[in-house]
């Protein structure tokens, strides 16, 4: 069988397409730059029932028309390319980008459904729906999705990935994008490496969209994670002022000055894992959800303890439990429960990964911290604040629900940013080797085990390295839209 | 003003002798010294010659007293041994073993207070002219970094804040978040891939910078000084943005416009000076993140500078230049946040520290 080309039998008919639209783009941009740089104005501008129409055309419009036709012609020959590769059977045909598009079907109806849905029903949405108004915020929030659902489509439903992301087939070490498996049919895999196969032959496309689940499993959740223990530190630090907040700050900074490498070497190699320091710092991290969930609910519910103390119990149970099955790990320091009550340990998270998780969260939270004690100490000025306390309200309800849902809008704009900053976190974390195991798929691994190589062969680093920039991208151009979105009320 | 900074530079000091304790206690745990000694002496070491390795070289100390030698407010330790016949002392401040008459003469502390920054087990040198080496080159790849950075990061934050929701505007802060969007591993994989590599035919730049410690030229130098640059770059950029954005809005500007100032006169001559407050804080509070970077590029590039020291300290945990390392980043991030606090004081007339 021959290798795949990049563009099969549909290159001959979109590849001049797509180099047609980048051209008249290039063109066109260089044709306005001179225009207005020669003091061309754009054609008069009528208003008709308040909205903006051009009468007549100038030659800069004309060029700013070519740009936005060039940009729509290039766009839909990359729609061409998806609908053909979910189309056609053959891989042949429709060459390595078409396969892989296909490939990503799942993803496409996927992001097609919630784009549909959410703005249809944009208008009832709040602040999710006003998203759908700005278009970086679209384009963002496009980006973010596309990754989430081939994280899960490809993670643990199996739908997207073509081989195992650990398996080696030998004679595939280093083989360029697209390249045959030998005796594919006889051992039941698919039949083409499509992004090539990395310096160990394994399938390097599986293994990006298996770095893609590796990362949706830990960065949202350290993030989460980091931002209670921030909003629960950092709401009395703001609100109380004085000594706490000197002690809290003065601990924050002191975290803050750390190079976050020296951390990472510091927390997450073997023999610091084998003193039992970052599960101690789990046990103590973990706990402030708890704390943060409990004293929302006992401040909301303060006054009427007939329902307040059921659901507080019920609560607590539950947090407490998962906390205990969380935090207890047979074989390591922390291994409290006998082996007769094994059953109560709900899961086990690997180690590997709850020292990344730890240290991931405790670099984030001081600068959660930071900002939740700004907007704190900003809202506490206002006159709801002080209706509140003139009501007789407690101290943790102004705090948990007077003055924290009205900074809302920065924290989550922060939220989106740091998912982002906690992805890069782990890819140097990978890219150092550290924490997580060796042939783990996450990108910073696979970068880190690609670079090395990279003057010869470009295809194993180049595709994590292209996703992590684009995950974190979205999550950027998402938090922009939102800010954009929020500030407009 | 003389107490503001006094209890600045007071909290600095805490600051620092706090994080140079966590990073002493954390490196002299147990498996880690087991792992030094291990590494040191002999692999296949058994637990009790661990044990009497790491007790001849004062390691086994209670972790205070052995802070205290390093920072040389304590004796250093000294221990005697019987050597062909006679008494010889080895000690902290004591180069190897040495006749029991000399080594009364050796000074009695020897820490960090005292210029001893102490000797790295793994390159087998004194800590002091490791950092003094590696800084160096550091330095000089920082020079350029900020050459590089502050400039066009002013430029394009300028340029994208003075007419806020143009088409400029749109395409600099796109172009600002993708940099900010692109860690330093994956820029330099990009820019190595594009510009280095042989499999693309572009070969303007070589892949590493090993040979820009003894000879750098635009072309082994210039891809590491860019992937640095570009991370920086962004977040600059659109601070500068924003703060020349508020400027622009303000009376001041549209009194200037209403008086028939030109627009690049208001944007030179008004708008800029102003503008240009914020971003001397966030270009100052970069350096703690340009250190990330330095670390990044320096493994990527293989320039052997400060940051590839840390990486070998840390991987191989040799204590004390790990410690040496600390103490310098650490002094640089809290030295630039207080250049950032009293620069802030100095160029905004609207604050005061009193």
């Amino acid at each position: 069988m021959e290798p795949l080309t990049w563009t099969g039998a549909l290159g001959p008919v979109l590849t001049p397409l797509m180099m047609a639209a980048v051209a008249l783009f290039l063109l066109a941009l260089v044709a306005n730059w001179g225009l207005s740089l020669a003091g061309a104005k754009s054609g008069e501008i009528a208003y008709e029932n308040g909205q903006a129409v051009l009468v007549s055309r100038s030659p800069l419009d004309y060029s700013m028309m070519a740009m936005k036709y060039a940009i729509l012609l290039f766009l839909a020959c990359c729609l061409a390319y998806i609908v053909a590769g979910m189309a056609i059977p053959d891989p042949r045909t429709k060459g390595i980008i078409g396969t892989v598009a296909g490939r990503f079907a799942p993803v496409w109806i996927a992001l097609l459904v919630t784009f549909a849905l959410s703005i249809w029903f944009k208008r009832r949405l709040g602040l999710y729906g006003k998203l759908f108004d700005s278009g970086i915020g679209m384009v963002g929030f496009a980006i973010v999705m596309f990754w989430v659902f081939a994280a899960i489509f490809g993670g643990p439903l199996d739908l997207i990935v073509t081989h195992d992301p650990l398996n080696q087939i030998s004679g595939l070490k280093n083989e360029p994008p697209g390249s045959v498996v030998p005796n594919a049919a006889e051992d039941g895999y698919y039949p083409y490496y499509l992004l090539g196969g990395d310096n160990l032959a394994r399938d390097v496309f599986s293994r990006m969209v298996e770095g893609a689940w590796e990362v949706m499993k830990i960065a949202p959740f350290a993030t989460l994670f980091a931002f209670m223990v921030g909003i629960t530190l950092g709401l009395p630090a703001g609100f109380y002022g004085g000594r706490l907040d000197t002690f809290l700050s003065f601990l924050a900074n002191l975290i803050l000055a750390f190079p976050v490498i020296l951390l990472f070497y510091l927390l997450v190699t073997p023999e610091i894992v084998e003193t039992g320091i970052p599960v101690y710092m789990a046990a103590v991290l973990f706990l402030f959800p708890i704390i943060f969930v409990s004293v929302m609910i006992n401040s909301r519910y303060y006054t009427q303890p007939g329902f307040r103390t059921p659901v507080l119990a019920v609560v607590l149970v539950v947090l407490g439990w998962l906390y205990l099955s969380l935090v207890h790990q047979s074989g390591t320091k922390i291994d409290f429960l006998p082996a007769a009550l094994s059953g109560l340990d709900l899961f086990d998270i690997p180690g590997g990964i709850l020292v990344v998780f730890v240290a991931v969260m405790f670099v984030n939270s001081p600068t959660v911290f930071r900002i939740v004690r700004g907007l704190t100490m900003d809202i506490k000025t206002r006159d709801y604040v002080a209706a509140a306390q003139t009501r007789g309200e407690g101290v943790w309800y102004i705090m948990l629900w007077e003055i924290l849902p009205n900074a809302r809008g920065p924290l989550i704009v922060d939220f989106c940013l740091r998912i982002g900053y906690t992805t890069i976190l782990l890819g140097t974390l990978g890219f150092f080797g550290l924490g997580l195991p060796p042939e783990s798929p996450d990108w910073g691994s696979t970068i880190n085990e690609g670079r090395k190589l990279l003057s010869i062969y470009l295809h194993p680093a180049l595709p994590p390295a292209l996703s992590l920039l684009s995950l974190v991208l979205g999550l950027n151009l998402l938090a922009d839209g939102l800010r954009e979105e929020s500030l407009r009320d | 003003m003389g107490l503001f900074f006094l209890r600045r530079l007071g909290v600095m000091i805490l600051t620092a002798l706090c994080l140079t304790f966590i990073v002493f206690f954390l490196t002299n745990l147990y498996p880690n010294l087991e792992k030094l000694a291990k590494t040191q002496g002999n692999m296949r070491m058994t637990d009790a010659e661990v044990t009497q390795w790491l007790d001849n070289r004062g390691y086994l100390q209670p972790m205070p007293v052995k802070y205290a030698q390093w920072l040389g407010v304590a004796p250093g330790w000294t221990r005697e041994f019987q050597q062909d016949g006679q008494t010889v002392v080895t000690g902290r401040c004591l180069d190897g073993a040495v006749p029991a008459a000399e080594a009364a003469e050796a000074p009695r502390f020897c820490g960090i207070l005292q210029g001893d920054w102490g000797y790295s087990t793994v390159f087998r040198d004194s800590v002091a002219s490791i950092i003094g080496t590696r800084l160096g080159l550091t330095g000089y790849l920082m020079f350029w970094v900020m050459l590089l950075m502050v400039p066009s990061a002013l430029l394009l934050g300028v340029l994208a804040g003075m007419r806020e929701g143009s088409r400029t505007d749109r395409t600099l802060s796109t172009f600002a978040i993708t940099t900010t969007a692109t860690p330093e591993y994956v820029s330099g994989v990009i820019l190595i891939a594009v510009f280095a590599s042989s499999a693309v035919g572009l070969r303007w730049f070589k892949g590493t910078a090993t040979a820009a410690m003894e000879n750098p030229n635009f072309e082994n130098f210039f891809l590491p000084v860019l992937t640095i640059a570009l991370y920086g770059m962004g977040y600059i950029a659109r601070m500068t943005r924003a703060s020349m954005a508020e400027v622009m809005t303000a009376q001041y500007i549209r009194t200037a416009r209403l008086k028939g100032v030109s627009f690049p006169n208001i944007v030179m001559k008004h708008a800029l000076r102003n503008a240009l407050i914020a971003p001397f804080t966030v270009i100052m509070l970069q350096f703690p993140w340009l250190l990330n970077g330095v670390v990044i590029v320096e493994t990527l590039f293989n320039y052997k500078g400060f940051g590839w020291t840390l990486v070998q300290a840390a991987g191989n945990n040799d204590i004390e230049l790990l410690l040496a390392v600390s103490v310098v980043s650490v002094i640089v991030v809290l030295v630039t946040q207080l250049i950032s606090d009293i620069g802030y004081v100095y160029l905004n007339p609207r604050i005061s520290v009193t």
